[in-house]
């Protein structure tokens, strides 16, 4: 019993400072990408193979836990989300290295005002506040916490498709720009999918602690907002 | 008038039919100790329900006394009612006898007698009066079968049943039981003194034998209880704690208990 508790413990911590991680990642990556510090950016790239070596790591540990102590009930749900949310972690973990990337790779920096029309701060702010929310939903067990980040979610989504729009008519207006929007809107997509990927981690905070699948009931979570 | 009473009368059969045995305001005494305190339950029929919980909870002192196995114990009082088929098997008439016909159990260790293979399966049916030769061969080749325990022994029925395996001598006992064509089977922790593979060889025989019995089974290992069983019962201190479906015992159960005990934080 002793041994099952410790090693659930060290699983949490595992999942703790992989949320700090990523959030980190995705930090640095926004402070890269406006600034166009590519000294930056590289400090990402490099931090990667530990976002990786971490999500190796939690997953032969979930492994271990379950042939080992035979989870169920809550201990078993836990282990199932957070094989889950590290999966997703990792992948926000990706979407940063990828926007790192870029200004690795890209010599000018992206002009202020296209920033401004495609409300890429705003939507960047959002990715990040919701990568807080779900943090602290984590650490301390919270769902309600969890649950806020299916409004903000909407937010992303609305941005991404106004973006398409938008990018569309100043391409058409300047042709000149369209190398510089295209980066601008593989960006955006990257971040509308990391809320896609939070929102996942909020139904596995959901499903750990309420034992509710909430996975394809968009209705249902949607009256819980 | 008439009609509503032939409607109740169907819903009182179909209850019976789903209901093989029920347990209403079932209270043991042992002297002056409560073992039982006060439990209603309703088992399903062709169903597998496993009791769980520490032990002296209350779950083999429950599970004996649908065959009444606890009227030897000293002391022992029941107040209540215990019904299989809707009947109580506690009326001052009931054939105790007949009842351990219907209701057979399996123990903790086997314990077949020290006669040969056939004997065993057979004597249930020879104490009933039975002597056609041929019947008894079918019925003891039957009972074997259906324990997957004839390919093995079949050319040694003679054999003394002590010189089988620990594992062969649990189907054995099974077989026994089986023989007398009972409704109910009782199984006491039937695998705990198995090895791993005797024990995955008894649970694919409750598995496949839950298709014609009704099989209740009092098991220390939580593995083997989500394993076989459909129905799960957690008791605790002479309470039914919990009942439900196994597995929503073993996901989410409803009581903070019920998840200290199958988690392995609590006994």
């Amino acid at each position: 019993m002793i041994s099952l508790e410790q090693n659930k413990e060290a699983l949490n911590q595992a999942g703790h400072e992989m949320f700090s991680l990523c959030k980190k990642q995705l930090e640095n990556a926004r402070e890269a990408f406006l600034n166009h510090d590519s000294e930056l950016a590289e400090e990402v790239l490099h931090t990667e193979n530990r976002v990786n070596a971490l999500d190796l790591k939690i997953d032969r540990d979930c492994e271990r836990f379950i042939a080992l102590h035979n989870p169920v009930a809550s201990d078993l749900r836990f282990v199932l989300a957070l094989r889950k949310i590290n999966f997703d972690l990792e992948r926000v973990g990706d979407h940063a290295y990828g926007i790192s990337k870029y200004i690795v790779e890209v010599d000018t920096p992206i002009a202020p005002g296209q920033l401004e029309k495609l409300r890429f701060e705003e939507m960047y702010e959002c990715a990040l506040s919701m990568l807080d929310d779900i943090t602290e939903a984590y650490n301390e067990e919270d769902t309600k916490k969890a649950r806020k980040v299916f409004k903000k979610d909407k937010v992303l989504n609305k941005i991404n498709i106004e973006s398409f729009k938008i990018i569309s008519e100043e391409v058409q207006k300047d042709p000149k720009t369209i190398d510089q929007y295209l980066l601008l809107f593989t960006v955006i997509k990257k971040l509308e999918r990391i809320g896609d990927l939070v929102t996942n981690i909020a139904e596995e905070i959901i499903f750990f602690r309420e034992a509710e699948v909430l996975k394809h009931r968009k209705k249902k979570r949607a009256k819980k907002d | 008038m008439s009609k509503l009473k032939t409607k109740e009368s169907i819903i009182d059969s179909d209850i019976k039919r789903k209901y093989k045995l029920q347990a209403e305001g079932v209270k043991v005494f042992y002297d002056d100790f409560m073992a039982i305190k006060g439990i209603d339950m309703s088992i399903k029929a062709n169903k597998v329900t496993a009791f769980i919980g520490p032990s002296g909870c209350g779950k083999s002192t429950f599970l004996r006394l649908f065959n009444r196995m606890n009227d030897y114990v000293d002391g022992f009082r029941m107040e209540g009612k215990i019904t299989i088929d809707g009947g109580n098997i506690y009326k001052k008439k009931i054939n105790v006898e007949q009842l351990r016909k219907q209701v057979g159990m399996v123990f903790q260790k086997p314990n077949p007698f020290p006669k040969s293979i056939f004997e065993n399966v057979a004597y249930g049916l020879k104490i009933q009066g039975i002597k056609d030769k041929r019947f008894l061969q079918e019925k003891v080749e039957e009972s074997l079968k259906q324990v997957a325990l004839w390919d093995e022994v079949k050319d040694g029925l003679n054999k003394s049943a002590l010189a089988l395996s620990g594992g062969q001598q649990q189907r054995l006992c099974i077989a026994r039981t089986l023989a007398v064509e009972p409704s109910v089977i009782l199984m006491d922790e039937p695998t705990s003194a198995l090895d791993p593979l005797s024990t995955a060889k008894i649970e694919e025989l409750i598995y496949e034998l839950k298709k014609e019995y009704t099989i209740v089974i009092v098991t220390h290992n939580m593995q083997q209880a989500s394993r076989v069983s459909d129905y799960t019962a957690f008791f605790y201190m002479g309470e039914l704690i919990e009942y439900d479906q196994t597995k929503k015992i073993f996901t989410n159960p409803e009581k903070q208990q019920t998840e200290n005990y199958i988690t392995g934080r609590f006994g």
